[in-house]
């Protein structure tokens, strides 16, 4: 069982990297860009059958090791 | 005095604070990631450099590794931990100190000799210092834009939770003397209790007159003290 987890900065916190990207698609001509977040993607695959227990064993990882709660924030989608 | 230097792989700061140490007589010992036991000591530091190679982000593997977690119940039961440059990432990331560390806003590595006032000496760190002294250190790092939120900002600052701060020549803390955007120019921070310091100035880089100079000498004096 696949999971995608993305992590990225909370809204309210500064992301330098996003900003830059932003301004440099922007120079490059596509002028109805509104902002650019930059974050962090993971493809995490369990060996369990129960989506459930999966999914929030997933989130603790989440919680105490993939994203620094206090700056980010993460999303987890099941893959196909 | 009794101390211990934390080794992970990528620490590149470590033989540096150990030879601070030595020269103060200190009994050191240096201690690897992988140990689950930590030698009897009066001071444990958090050497910098880039362990696990700043996978993930900096400090957040070895936050997890097994001394990490002797460390956290020393620290919890009032032993000296002194975390700098990587070791303050990773005393953040391990909850021993709270808020974040950012990237730089700059964005880039600084590598160079700052200036840091110190705004509080009666804690066991900067005793040595008088207040408002201006020290020369260096800093060298990519991730030291300290954040935190406004609740912890306030009991920082209204605790003396923060012994040092960027500064410039004359003293004067602002935005010109902040060189990566850290939150009111804070360059370190203590816990509640004051035995726990995360600092991203490098104090052993200035402990040798030959070498750079003396001005981080009196952290390691304080401590004695």
């Amino acid at each position: 069982m696949k999971f995608a987890v993305t992590v990225t900065l909370k809204k309210d916190v500064l992301d330098p990297q996003g900003k830059v990207v932003g301004q440099t698609l922007k120079n490059m001509g596509i002028k109805n860009l509104n902002q650019v977040r930059q974050g962090k993607f993971f493809e995490i695959d369990m060996n369990e059958k129960d989506s459930a227990k999966a999914e929030s064993q997933v989130k603790e990882m989440c919680e105490k090791l993939l994203a620094n709660q206090i700056i980010e924030d993460f999303k987890i989608n099941k893959a196909e | 005095m009794k101390s211990s230097v934390i080794v992970f792989p990528g620490s590149n700061c470590d033989r540096d604070v150990a030879v601070a140490l030595e020269r103060l007589q200190f009994k050191n010992s240096m201690v690897w990631h992988k140990e689950t036991e930590l030698p009897k000591s009066d001071l444990i530091v958090v050497p910098g450099g880039f362990s696990y190679g700043d996978y993930l982000r900096s400090g957040a593997i070895a936050a997890k590794s097994n001394i990490l977690s002797e460390v956290i119940s020393a620290g919890k039961k009032g032993a000296l931990v002194l975390g700098i440059c990587n070791g303050f990432q990773i005393l953040i990331e391990c909850g021993l100190l709270q808020g974040a560390l950012l990237r730089n806003s700059g964005l880039k590595f600084i590598s160079k000799d700052i200036l840091v006032k110190v705004q509080s000496n009666k804690n066991k760190f900067f005793n040595k210092y008088k207040s408002d002294e201006i020290l020369k250190l260096n800093i060298a790092h990519n991730e030291g834009n300290y954040f935190t939120n406004k609740k912890h900002l306030e009991e920082l600052e209204n605790n003396e939770l923060i012994p040092i701060k960027y500064c410039d020549e004359k003293g004067n803390i602002n935005l010109k003397s902040n060189p990566n955007g850290s939150i009111n120019n804070i360059a370190g921070i203590f816990n509640k209790n004051k035995n726990i310091l995360g600092m991203m100035p490098h104090p052993e880089r200035m402990a040798d007159k030959i070498l750079s100079g003396e001005d981080g000498l009196g952290l390691f004096l304080s401590l004695m003290n």
